[in-house]
């Protein structure tokens, strides 16, 4: 058992080939990407954050995007050997990279694996070719699944997302591509209710009345056959989306989800580094003039305040199954009273100082938060 | 020094909205050289905005204008611009009395319209010439021999001499001008006998404190003149003695049959009271002028600011309006649903909704009114006594109640024959007694008795939306009579909401409770328990809807670059709580509020 706190490491790759209309993430289309300058450029941020974090064990990278598998795999390599050289390393080193499952990109997959990723999480996002083209998608659900079997056959860990509850899906169809879904041998899913977030193509829709998201009372029964059917596949949830069988986890993740420190570089990417949070510059143009000025991309870095923190730590463990003990400094933030409400009516648990979403509860996540948290207090 | 008596003629416009009555003062203005083309911006008299926008006169106003008339001599006309709506009845009377005649401003396209009959009657009961004048007769559509038919067959008037012109286009302007000199009888008075001057109107002004404005039926008034208001019973110093051109001119004096204005160093539009008797301290008169009457509010309802900050801004801005507006009281109330606000009374729902919107734009306060109530007799058993109620949170139990009694009123209502249908089904619904029915020139007059609480409740909005505008109203109150009345209350997780609790008629009750309950439903989110709303009388649920529990709220995606997202989401949320308040652990947003005690009679 080391000493060492724990740190994640996040390097976001923010190019794809093109936006699709549910993403809010910060992805960028460019005809043309200089290879050798944006590797040296996040070597150069990842030397910053490196700096400022002495003494963590290193214990995940992921590389997110944006479409990361679009990175050359030499630049990949590069990243990763600095990585693992400023810090101590986990026995157990988790490398994850997100793909889409393209043909192009299923022929690079080989070289990701050399590189040293171990854990690919492809974008499947349904096995329905209407939905795929719905969702803006490039591959179909053929091209989807080969990738998904080079995947396999190159990295240890593989894990794919599907997107659910589209409007015009009904459950049974949910119901079998999601049985198909489980019979594809992979230790880890995230199925993601499909969330129209603002600005998007699809919220325009929905504000044109172009698109009619289901309600909530339907998505409810979605999530709920959800989880039914993962539990007796042996994948049962450990977070609100995520799904894995013992031991599978994204450990990546669950540095977020268990508020541990993660280091974030490249454009737009955030970190937690004791009790600050950094975010770089969002535009590419802009991160890259930044460190050429700065040797670092950082736009912002914001020390937290007790209370930020206490909240950012109960919203996030909240979203695992296995919930969260409270620490003093923390429990300040806690209304007890409420918690334990929750707890007769069925949606939380509690022993002693550790809390948790029951079944029921994780569905009301968001209430719960805001019912638990005691946000008026500022530390007094 | 003043005018001779008869070279003055004191008259004001009878119009209906639309049918050209600011238009036409600002052409006479502008014809007796009172105001520079550059000085005249739209609409002189009516100098509030919401006078502008809304086309009616809430304070009266004045102006002097000179007039040198075809006979060779110079006249002084004052015309006298009256507030225009029901709510003010005893202000427009008192500006009446002021006057020895009136022009009837028709549209020429349009015809006579039901508003102004009401307002020629009232001018015919003070005496007054009428002289009718028939506006707009160059629009295509106008049809002056029609509408001078019109007014002889409906009002009874002798038209024959009616003015044609058109204030807009500047015809006919000095025909009017030589026929308010010409038939308009001059006032009478005496210079020489004690001062009688009465008090039409004051406001307050920031520079000059509070003006007023009087008209001098007997004797003169003077600067530094001691003068008692009769019916105040106070003692003050004349500062000031002027008339309006629209400007404000200071004169030496006013005297008998001159109309004008005076300053005493009053701080308070409350020290004065419409209507009062202004007379000479040293040489009174012996008595006061008929007519006097003290205004006592009629509709009430609570005034919450939206943010309990505003508590302290809303009591200095309704202390400010206060200054200028003396009918309408108000007193400190708290409301476990809304917080610290304020219980007011109105002379009428147009003057709650003068007063709300000033609040609203001149103060920039946002408010939240709740339903608004008559005031109730309550007499209590054993012979307690009579209890003056106009809060339903004051609502003794009913063990202690002998019987309610309510303020009812006499309506009438003109508007056009197709609406007469749906118009009598309102009035029936509302529990009116028809009274009578006529026809007056194509249109339907209707006379109905109705409680006063049943029009409080948004009768005239729906009168409006059914007859499309073109149904008006008017009403008086006519006395109190017993009624079957009951307190409503709105129970939310079991735990009655004070701020929407109401007295409605028994019979009345179930479905207006019905109605808010239907409505709440909406209007209250779902919560992670379901909902009981009810509307209860005394232990009694009369309606009954239920709120089911939150199946689903949960973000799917959630990771490292969220997190600081997500915690200001929860801030903002936390910030939404604020303005919502707890019942029986249930929160209710306050535009849930809002939007309940809005709501109306859609149902």
């Amino acid at each position: 058992m080391t000493e060492r706190p724990p740190l994640g490491l996040y390097i976001h790759w923010p190019f794809c080939v093109s936006k699709c209309p549910y993403c809010d993430f910060n992805s960028h289309v460019r005809d043309e990407v200089d290879h050798a300058a944006w590797r040296e450029t996040l070597l150069a941020d990842l030397r910053h954050e490196a700096a400022l974090t002495p003494g963590h064990e290193l214990t995940s990278i992921f590389f997110g995007g944006g479409t990361p598998s679009l990175m050359p795999p030499a630049t990949v390599a590069a990243l990763i050997d600095a990585a693992t050289g400023y810090w101590p390393v986990a026995d157990d080193l988790e490398i994850t990279l997100e793909a889409n499952p393209s043909s192009v990109e299923a022929g690079r997959f080989a070289d990701l694996a050399k590189a040293g990723v171990n854990r690919l999480s492809l974008g499947l996002q349904s096995l329905d070719d209407d939905a795929l083209r719905f969702l803006g998608r490039a591959h179909g659900v053929a091209e989807g699944l080969a990738a998904l079997d080079v995947a396999q056959g190159q990295f240890d860990r593989v894990t794919f997302d599907l997107i659910y509850a589209l409007p015009d899906q009904d459950l049974a169809a949910w119901e079998a591509m999601l049985h198909r879904a489980l019979g594809f041998g992979t230790t880890h899913l995230s199925l993601y209710q499909l969330t129209i977030e603002p600005g998007t193509r699809f919220a325009t829709m929905v504000q044109q009345g172009g698109l009619l998201p289901k309600d909530a009372d339907e998505a409810a029964d979605f999530f709920e056959l959800t989880q039914a059917m993962t539990a007796d596949a042996g994948l049962p949830m450990y977070e609100v989306s995520n799904h894995a069988a013992k031991g599978q986890e994204s450990r990546h993740n669950l540095v977020y989800w268990r508020y541990q420190d993660y280091a974030g570089i490249g454009p737009g990417a955030h970190g937690r580094r004791g009790g600050m949070a950094t975010m770089r510059h969002k535009k590419p143009e802009n991160w890259m003039a930044a460190l050429a000025r700065n040797e670092h991309g950082c736009q912002e870095e914001t020390v937290l305040s007790l209370r930020d923190r206490a909240a950012e730590r109960l919203l996030m463990g909240l979203r695992l199954v296995e919930g969260l003990a409270i620490p003093d400094w923390q429990a300040a933030y806690i209304d007890w009273d409420r918690v334990d409400r929750l707890v007769i009516q069925g949606l939380m648990t509690r022993q002693g100082n550790h809390i948790a979403a029951s079944a029921n509860g994780m569905l009301l996540l968001n209430a719960l938060i805001d019912a638990c948290f005691k946000g008026d207090d500022d530390g007094r | 020094m003043s005018t001779a008596l008869d070279h003055i003629r004191n008259f004001s416009i009878i119009a209906h909205i639309d049918h050209g009555k600011s238009t036409l003062a600002d052409r006479l203005i502008q014809y007796t050289g009172g105001l520079t083309e550059r000085e005249m911006s739209a609409q002189v008299l009516d100098n509030m905005d919401i006078e502008k926008e809304r086309g009616i006169t809430i304070k009266a106003q004045t102006v002097r204008l000179d007039y040198k008339a075809k006979d060779g001599d110079t006249y002084t006309l004052n015309l006298m611009d009256t507030p225009g709506h029901v709510d003010f009845a005893y202000e427009v009377s008192r500006s009446l009395a002021a006057c020895e005649g009136a022009l009837l401003v028709v549209d020429a396209a349009q015809g006579v319209e039901a508003q102004t009959l009401a307002n020629v009657y009232q001018s015919i009961e003070h005496d007054h010439e009428i002289v009718p004048v028939i506006n707009k007769i160059d629009l295509p559509a106008a049809e002056p021999e029609k509408v001078r038919a019109e007014i002889e067959e409906v009002i009874g008037l002798d038209a024959s001499d009616a003015v044609l012109a058109s204030a807009k286009s500047g015809i006919g302007i000095e025909d009017i001008l030589e026929a308010i000199v010409k038939r308009i009888p001059h006032p009478k008075g005496d210079r020489s006998a004690p001062l009688k001057a009465m008090l039409v109107d004051s406001w307050y002004d920031p520079y000059l404190g509070v003006v007023i404005l009087v008209r001098v039926i007997d004797g003169v008034l003077k600067k530094g003149q001691q003068v008692k208001f009769m019916q105040a019973g106070t003692l003050h110093l004349i500062d000031r003695v002027g008339c309006m051109r629209p400007k404000i001119e200071q004169l030496d004096e006013l005297a008998a049959g001159e109309v004008g204005f005076i300053t005493a160093q009053i701080k308070e539009v409350a020290q004065t009271r419409v209507g009062d008797t202004i007379t000479d301290a040293k040489r009174p008169a012996l008595e006061a002028l008929p007519g006097f009457k003290v205004v006592q509010p009629v509709v009430f309802c609570g005034l919450f600011p939206v943010d309990a900050n505003d508590f302290e801004k809303l009591r200095e801005s309704i202390s400010k309006l206060r200054l200028n507006d003396a009918s309408f009281s108000f007193e400190m109330e708290t409301s476990a649903a809304l917080g610290f606000g304020f219980r007011c009374g109105f002379l009428g729902l147009l003057h709650l909704e003068i007063i709300q919107e000033r609040l609203t734009r001149e103060y920039d306060l946002d408010l939240i009114t709740t339903a608004p109530s008559v005031v109730y007799h309550v007499n209590l058993s054993h012979n307690n006594g009579v209890l003056e109620l106009h809060n339903p949170a004051d609502m003794p139990d009913a063990n202690r109640i002998d019987f309610i009694e309510e303020p009812w009123i006499e309506a009438v209502i003109y508007c056009p024959d197709e609406y007469l249908g749906s118009i009598l089904k309102l009035c029936q619904d509302r529990r009116g007694i028809q009274k009578n029915l006529t026809y007056v020139g194509g249109r339907a007059q209707i006379t109905y008795d109705l409680p006063l609480n049943e029009v409080v409740f948004d009768f005239y909005d729906r009168l409006k939306s059914i007859s499309r505008g073109y149904a008006s109203f008017d009403y008086h109150q006519t006395g109190y009579r017993e009624g079957d009345l009951v307190k409503m209350n709105i129970l939310v997780n079991n735990e009655p909401v004070d701020a929407l609790s109401m007295i409605v008629h028994r019979v009345a009750a179930e479905a207006r409770g019905r109605h808010m309950c239907e409505r709440l439903k909406d209007l209250i989110p779902r919560h992670l328990f379901k909902i009981p709303i009810q509307a209860a009388i005394g232990g009694k649920v009369i309606a009954r809807e239920t709120i089911a529990a939150m199946r689903k709220d949960v973000t799917a995606k959630c990771y490292g670059g969220d997190a600081s997202r997500k915690r200001k989401l929860l801030d903002k949320q936390k910030e939404g709580k604020k303005r919502m308040r707890e019942y029986g652990s249930v929160s209710i947003p306050q535009e849930a509020f809002i939007a309940a005690l809005r709501m109306g009679d859609e149902g």
